[in-house]
């Protein structure tokens, strides 16, 4: 089981939380200028990298606040760094 | 691999391991299963035999080694039960072709309904799956417990059986076997396996797939198809293709060798666990997937105990037994659950990926249609509903939403 730090709660078990995808998708700022094209790719498609991932979390059985963090998805390291934000996609 | 007495001993060797070519007409990525029966459907059904089938470590030893071997076809939505279907009746027609015995076994699957609202989709499933000449039947508990005793059917579970839908026509087949008798016939027909060469990207021409580039040099191909399951966006991206896939761990595991307690194959989409047993004799255990993205083969073992709890109610008995192995492997999710096989924006590279957690029972059908798409440059209409562009037209084939559906 992961180790998953809280940036509030601290260290807690991962069947604390519920995984929340990639961080920093942000809503279109506006949505009507996107044709279909761009619309789905906001809906749909996310980063899926072998590495380093910037990711979101909720601790639902805890203080059930989202945060980010960066972890490894080869090997599930985390970083003890608070993400920066990165550009979305 | 003696226990019924039927398995046939392995021969020394089934297929070559060959120097690869500096070209070939096809380079398929991924000698997992996908990637075999394309190659073999290629040679089979339209002639191309030049093929070279690129795999980064051995032959069907990624998820095609880690499934837990379920075969059925009774999807809701129409464009899943007519590919699935038709994989289905290629699977009942393989053993014979491929002259290899891989254990295909017919035992019937039983997908249990634990709430009303479970018990009026599951029925309008099954009336669907008769619509769509998929055969189907509903069961009531005291027909449930007739087909498989084991199983408790008692009102006094947590989560009661309240009926469940059975199809005859489903079962397991041996994973390995399927392997090794796909690649026998596969190298019989001239195709050539290069195991332990990892493809890291492609070579281009302008908008033109020309080769693979690989970490033991580069291989020249007229048409490249990828059948990467959870390492496909890791080549797409190369090319700045961006598709709708996430890679997650899945877990299975499997028992002690046990006397033969299990006849059929049960899954539960409510409590979530299914399972069947094998025919050496192990109970084979699968659930969903662990939500996180991951590439590390590995899952959390709270994903474990949730399957193994829900399995213990079901079915008293497996209390008793011991449980051996877990291990997991990496599947690419799209987001409604449903596979894209079709070409891409680069007119000779073609994707069939996104199988997520169902990708076992396709094996053939995926093979077939994906084998046609490489040969023809066009979805064969089986696939046509599956090509990436849905995520654009919004044409879903949404069998998360529409069934519930665990793989």
């Amino acid at each position: 089981m992961l180790l998953v730090r809280c940036p509030w709660c601290g260290d807690r078990d991962e069947a604390e939380f519920r995984y929340g995808g990639q961080a920093d998708v942000d809503y279109p700022a506006d949505p009507h200028q996107l044709d279909d094209a761009a619309w789905g790719e906001y809906l749909f498609v996310r980063a899926n990298p072998l590495g380093s991932f910037n990711e979101r979390w909720v601790h639902t059985a805890g203080c059930r606040r989202w945060f980010s963090l960066v972890r490894d998805t080869a090997t599930n390291e985390m970083s003890p760094d608070i993400p920066r934000r990165r550009e979305s996609r | 691999m003696v226990a019924d007495g039927n398995t046939p001993a392995p021969p020394e060797r089934l297929w070559r391991n060959p120097e690869p070519k500096r070209n070939y007409d096809v380079v398929i990525v991924g000698a997992g299963g996908h990637g075999l029966a394309t190659a073999y459907y290629l040679a089979r059904n339209h002639g191309i035999t030049d093929i070279a089938v690129v795999e980064r470590g051995w032959l069907a030893g990624g998820n095609m080694a880690r499934n837990t071997t379920i075969i059925r076809s009774n999807y809701l939505l129409d464009a899943s039960a007519a590919l699935y279907d038709h994989a289905l009746r290629l699977w009942e027609e393989l053993p014979e072709e491929l002259e290899y015995e891989f254990h295909f076994s017919q035992r019937g699957v039983l997908n249990l309904a634990h709430t009303e609202q479970e018990v009026r989709d599951a029925r309008r499933r099954a009336f669907a799956n008769e619509l769509n000449g998929v055969d189907a039947e509903w069961l009531t508990p005291d027909e449930i417990a007739e087909v498989c005793p084991i199983l408790d059917t008692s009102p006094n579970l947590r989560y009661p059986v309240l009926g469940a839908t059975y199809q005859r026509r489903a079962g397991i087949a041996k994973h390995d076997l399927v392997a090794w008798g796909l690649a026998r016939k596969c190298d019989e027909m001239g195709v050539d396996f290069i195991q332990n060469r990892e493809v890291t990207g492609f070579l281009t021409d302008e908008d033109r797939v020309v080769g693979v580039r690989t970490d033991k040099g580069d291989i020249g191909a007229g048409r490249v198809g990828l059948a990467a399951a959870g390492r496909t966006t890791l080549l797409t991206d190369t090319l700045g293709l961006r598709l709708p896939l996430q890679s997650h761990p899945l877990q299975a595991m499997a028992t002690e060798i046990l006397e033969p307690v299990h006849p059929c194959v049960v899954m539960s989409n409510h409590v979530h666990v299914y399972t069947s047993q094998a025919h050496k004799g192990e109970l084979v255990l699968g659930a969903g997937i662990d939500t996180h993205n991951g590439y590390a083969q590995r899952g959390s073992v709270h994903v474990v105990e949730n399957q193994l709890a829900a399995a213990v109610e079901l079915f008293p008995v497996f209390a008793r037994a011991h449980l051996l192995r877990t291990w997991a492997g990496t599947v690419d999710v799209t987001p409604d659950a449903s596979p894209i096989i079709g070409p891409t924006p680069y007119e000779n590279l073609f994707v069939n990926c996104g199988w997520g957690t169902g990708g076992f029972k396709a094996t053939p059908g995926a093979g077939w249609v994906f084998a046609h798409t490489i040969a023809t440059g066009a979805p064969h209409p089986l696939n046509e509903p599956y090509g990436m562009e849905r995520f654009t037209t919004g044409a879903l084939i949404d069998e998360h939403g529409a069934a519930a559906v665990a793989h």
